[in-house]
């Protein structure tokens, strides 16, 4: 598998102390994979280095290109689609509205937009029930879900996803796994997962990191990390 | 009867002017939550254009569409310039800024153009329409185009793809930033709406109250209150909100005199504000976490 994501000792801070010292982790074309680690690790600032959302040193290739120094704008329009923590949601507007804007790079596109909404009511026909609602007025699960929709809706090579369990129902979160998985088989977005839910992510993820406190300290095949007696013992609990 | 229809009809076609300027507040508002306290000197300056092209030879509806174009150009200029690097500034000092622009635009038009009263001219004929008592041509014309205007700003904000960043970019500028919107754009564009909406009240209003670098002051007064009125955070509220001041100024001027009718207009608007802080129509996010 080659890689789709690259970043070569990735170093991220908000302007105070670094936050991230020095990592480095690939995504393969195609693949899924999960950073794990316990809250304050620097999974979220991982993502945010990737986007250009902190400040960043380090090199970040993506699909052959460098992008450590590209401006958030531009490393979306590459196609990369940020699911970010806190879901993003635009509260004041529609669900649909909402949608359409995850298309507005491609926004001329008429009829690709619409085959898109379908696409995405079709894994999520909550939203379709909810098109012309108030996105505010959505559940934390139905945010949830119109972020990841919205993030779809550019038809991205990439999908960086920042806990999309957090706060949810256990069966919806596995509602939501189920269809990361078909987004990454059917449409070919390649996903980089960050999560604590270490069980779900592992059982998704062919590739896994193990963050602490802004460092990478294990890595590996996400089998391999599964099984792994110190990985068991923090973080799966057995 | 008839002196009561005539001002109500005087009092919409200022009101259409309060409405077109509680807009461009609104525009601005709702994109940066600044009031921008310079709307009525740029609207001003931007008239001034109009009439030195107009002076010069220009036809009026040329200097009109040429005054729009380069007001908007302009505004988006200031912000890109003077405001964006403010941005993140405490509140005070981007208020200074707006301060400082107002004077340095009304004292670059007393310098350019001295601080005499000038006769704008009004592209609607001197009769009135259809041989009416009520209502005159300008009055009218300044009431199609300010509704003109305030539709043509709700479609374009509604249905095009460019005014849902719009509005996207106001509401959340992080997310925007991961759908590709190029935020800071969004908000010079905003500014430029804001300036040209300005520049065609201020090419209304001129014909009723002469053309002069402090014409603004008493309407953008009006302009704020109809905005408040209605609500800041809401276009349509803003826009009825100026409706109704002019009306209101202009009725309770022919009722008991025109010495009180500006503190009765604001007594009457701080008693709505009291009842209803938001405003008439100003919004309450519903949300649930």
């Amino acid at each position: 598998m080659s890689a789709l994501l690259e970043a070569q000792d990735l170093h991220a801070s908000y302007g105070g102390p670094a936050i991230l010292k020095g990592i480095s982790f690939t995504v393969g074309e195609g693949g899924i994979t999960t950073v794990l680690g316990a809250n304050g690790a620097g999974k979220t600032t991982l993502l945010r280095a990737i986007c250009g959302m902190c400040h960043r040193r380090g090199r970040v290739r993506f699909a052959g290109q460098a992008i450590e120094n590209k401006a958030t704008e531009d490393v979306v329009r590459l196609g990369v689609a940020h699911v970010p923590d806190g879901r993003g949601t635009f509260l004041h507007l529609t669900t649909e509205e909402n949608l359409r804007l995850g298309a507005y790079t491609r926004h001329r596109d008429k009829t690709g937009i619409a085959h898109d909404l379908e696409r995405v009511f079709g894994y999520f026909p909550k939203l379709k029930e909810r098109r012309k609602q108030q996105a505010g007025t959505l559940s934390g699960g139905e945010q949830q879900m119109l972020a990841i929709s919205r993030g779809l809706m550019l038809r991205p090579k990439l999908m960086l996803l920042d806990e999309p369990s957090f706060g949810l129902a256990p069966l919806i979160v596995q509602d939501i796994f189920r269809i990361m998985r078909a987004i990454n088989i059917q449409d070919k977005v390649s996903i980089l997962l960050v999560e604590q839910n270490a069980e779900l992510a592992l059982d998704l993820a062919d590739t896994a990191y193990l963050m602490e406190t802004g460092q990478v300290v294990l890595s590996g095949p996400a089998e391999q990390i599964r099984s792994d007696p110190s990985v068991r013992k923090a973080y799966l609990g057995y | 009867m008839d002196a009561l229809l005539h001002q109500v009809f005087a009092g919409l076609a200022s009101g259409g002017i309060y409405a077109s300027l509680a807009l461009a507040l609104v525009m601005i508002h709702n994109a940066t939550n600044h009031i921008n306290f310079a709307q009525g000197e740029m609207a001003m300056f931007s008239t001034y254009i109009a009439w030195s092209l107009i002076n010069i030879g220009v036809p009026y509806w040329a200097a009109f569409v040429a005054t729009i174009v380069i007001s908007f150009f302009a505004a988006a200029a200031i912000e890109r310039i003077l405001i964006r690097p403010v941005e993140k500034a405490p509140v005070l000092t981007v208020v200074s800024v707006f301060i400082g622009l107002l004077l340095i635009l009304n004292s670059v038009a007393g310098w350019i153009y001295t601080y005499t009263i000038k006769s704008f001219t009004s592209p609607f004929p001197s009769e009135p329409p259809f041989g009416n008592k009520f209502v005159s041509s300008h009055e009218l014309g300044a009431i199609a185009i300010a509704l003109f205007v305030l539709v043509a700003m709700y479609l374009f904000f509604r249905v095009t793809p460019l005014g849902l960043a719009m509005r996207a970019a106001a509401e959340n500028p992080a997310s925007s930033r991961l759908v590709g919107i190029r935020v800071g754009w969004m908000l010079a564009l905003g500014w430029g709406f804001a300036g040209a909406i300005g520049a065609i009240a201020g090419m209304m209003i001129a014909p009723l109250v002469y053309l002069d670098p402090n014409m603004m002051a008493g309407i953008m007064l009006y302009a704020f209150a109809g905005a408040l009125l209605g609500g800041i955070d809401n276009p349509w509220g803003a826009v009825i909100g100026g409706f109704l001041m002019g009306v209101l100024e202009n009725v309770v001027g022919a009722l008991i005199g025109t010495e009180l009718k500006l503190t009765v207009a604001l007594v009457l608007i701080i008693i709505v504000l009291l009842l209803r802080p938001n405003g008439l129509w100003g919004h309450k996010v519903v949300s649930r976490v």
